[in-house]
């Protein structure tokens, strides 16, 4: 580009992650962490210069024709924010129906039956099939990605940052409604999120990625209790607690000496 | 509470309309706010509730088709309600500054930051030419921002978030502000950033003696920053507290819910126990009626929510707009 050589950028590193079936692994970093790209790789949506990735034992890489199309029905992804995945000319029913549409999966009509039985399933109504994205509020058009990607009946769901635009009192109303889900389908989720508060409660297992590598991993109590790296310690003390305990233990003191330390931005 | 000076700004049934294609919109809807010097005030909310609207009204940028009405408008000393424009200009961004969520917006992203901290400078006749290049250099490492000289000549895109909002932090208080205004200035930022940029914010503000009016939705800064907190739920004040009453005796039902909604990260997981939410969706403030606003999701709603519920002082300081406290 403009004749300047290209310079590489290892954006995901060598990193090995595994989620066991049923369970979910919350990854976690902060911008350019590689988190997401990771997700993507996983996902198949971009691929890794190197490594592998199986899923249910197959090689994913590897796939193409019809063991790719399954891979592709199985493997889901939920994004955080679904007003640019959701095609703003186009009903909310049709972009539901679209997986089942294009694998071939069923007639028309059971279509828009599942249609109308995974609006109520995620708390819309049926008659919102015909309506348009810009009708509905962010929580809203996150309930409707999730549907989208329950229509294709799928095993594993990565969801990037799905919660992170949504207001404090509707983001747990999403949650739940996830963790409802995988517990009823026994569904995998690869949870990317830099928000720890959600993660404590949804994960079973934390990986914290910094810089395209992943610093520490373990059951997310471990992680939450007993971080054994400083820079997992860092991103734990750096949270505001919206409690009034550290304020009012070490509040002025914690500040003062914060604020000496050199600034890493 | 740290010791609260005189007061600074006093703004009285603050309304703020929108004209749409639907109809007016109230995004604020009769604000009353008092600030003092020294004390750090932070205004939450979700999204549309107003907050930002507020800040906006505060400053006097709100342009047609938005229109601002206030019963009565007092900014160190000046009536703001009858004050020109020209000597409104004079305030704005000196005595009053503002700093924004996105500062890649609020820089000109085709100007070295030096020059254009020194152009503010001159601007507020607060340097010469030849001193305001010199003095950019100092306010950049006031603000914590290393090899100022050499950072100077950057243009925004070449700083990180951190130091973006760091530059517009130093312009801000460029004036000697009486009243920082500062609209989720961490929240495009990662948390070891935000911690490092309220440091600097509090550092600043204290220094200035000024008061801040922090805006934001995350209730975990509040509880770090607060002196006071007004909340807002659809253009209107539901509740304001010292922080302290507002954590420990939170008295609308929407504070209630919205300190049980954010998830603890020192808490274990709860499996198999849903996370506590809000039920339902902020109203759309074209169609709200008469009555409490928060009624359709409260768990506690009443026949009486449908009428307008009184602003109730519980103790000094505290007051709550809910049915539940009358005749107590």
């Amino acid at each position: 580009m403009l004749g300047r050589p290209l310079k590489v950028v290892r954006a995901v590193d060598g990193v090995d992650i595994s989620v066991r079936p049923g369970s979910t692994l919350a990854l976690v970093g902060e911008s350019g962490s590689g988190k997401s790209t990771l997700g993507r790789c996983v996902a198949r949506l971009d691929t890794p210069t190197g490594g592998t990735v199986h899923f249910s034992g197959k090689d994913v890489l590897a796939a193409h024709g019809a063991a790719l199309g399954q891979f592709r029905r199985e493997v889901q992804t939920i994004f955080q924010d679904p007003f640019s995945s959701l095609n703003p000319r186009r009903t909310i029913g049709d972009a539901i129906g679209d997986g089942p549409t294009i694998h071939g999966l069923m007639p028309k009509d059971a279509i828009r039956d599942l249609v109308q039985q995974l609006l109520t399933r995620v708390g819309l109504r049926p008659d919102h099939a015909d309506r348009y994205p810009h009708e509905f509020s962010g929580g809203q058009r996150q309930r409707i990605a999730i549907a989208r990607a329950l229509a294709l009946a799928p095993k594993f769901i990565i969801a990037d940052e799905a919660v992170s635009s949504l207001d404090v009192s509707i983001r747990a109303q999403i949650l739940n409604l996830l963790l409802d889900i995988q517990a009823e389908r026994g569904l995998s989720f690869l949870f990317i999120s830099h928000d720890l508060g959600v993660v404590r409660h949804v994960a079973d297992d934390v990986a914290i990625m910094q810089a395209g590598k992943i610093v520490e991993r373990g059951p997310v109590d471990q992680i939450f209790t007993d971080p054994r790296e400083a820079y997992t310690k860092a991103l734990l003390h750096a949270v505001p607690r919206a409690t009034l305990g550290r304020r009012h233990r070490d509040g002025v003191v914690a500040r003062t000496s914060m604020s000496t330390t050199r600034p890493i931005s | 509470m740290r010791n609260a000076g005189d007061v600074v700004l006093s703004a009285r049934r603050l309304v703020t309309t929108f004209d749409t294609p639907s109809g007016r919109l109230r995004a604020v809807d009769g604000l009353d706010l008092h600030l003092r010097l020294g004390e750090v005030v932070c205004l939450v909310g979700e999204s549309g509730s107003g907050k930002s609207v507020t800040g906006l009204s505060l400053m006097g940028l709100i342009d047609p088709p938005g229109h601002v009405t206030c019963d009565e408008f007092w900014f160190d000393g000046h009536d703001l309600t009858t004050l020109p424009e020209s000597e409104m200009e004079r305030l704005r961004g000196r005595r009053i500054a503002m700093i924004f969520q996105e500062p890649l917006s609020a820089l000109n992203p085709s100007r070295r930051v030096g020059d254009q901290i020194a152009e503010v400078l001159r601007i507020h006749g607060l340097a010469s030419r030849a001193e305001a290049t010199r003095r950019a250099v100092e306010l950049l490492g006031r603000v914590g921002i290393d090899d100022a000289q050499l950072r100077a000549r950057s243009y925004p895109h070449q700083l990180s978030g951190g130091q973006r909002q760091r530059v517009t932090i130093a312009i801000a208080c460029i004036g000697s502000p009486r009243l920082i205004i500062a609209d989720e200035p961490t929240t495009a930022l990662d948390v070891t950033v935000q911690t490092q940029i309220l440091d600097l914010l509090t550092e600043m503000q204290t220094s200035l003696g000024s008061a801040l009016l922090f805006i934001t939705h995350d209730l975990g800064i509040v509880a770090e920053l607060a002196d006071r907190v007004v909340v807002l739920y659809a253009g209107q004040v539901v509740e304001e507290a010292a922080v302290e009453d507002l954590y420990r005796t939170p008295g609308h039902p929407y504070t209630v819910g919205l300190l049980a909604s954010v998830p603890d990260v020192d808490a274990p997981r709860k499996r198999g126990v849903a996370l506590a939410a809000i039920p339902g969706t902020v109203p759309n403030l074209l169609e709200v009626g008469t009555g409490c606003r928060f009624r359709e999701r409260c768990d506690r709603a009443h026949d009486r929510c449908g009428a307008e519920p009184p602003m109730i002082t519980l103790s000094e300081g505290h007051r709550v707009r809910c049915w539940l406290y009358a005749g107590r």
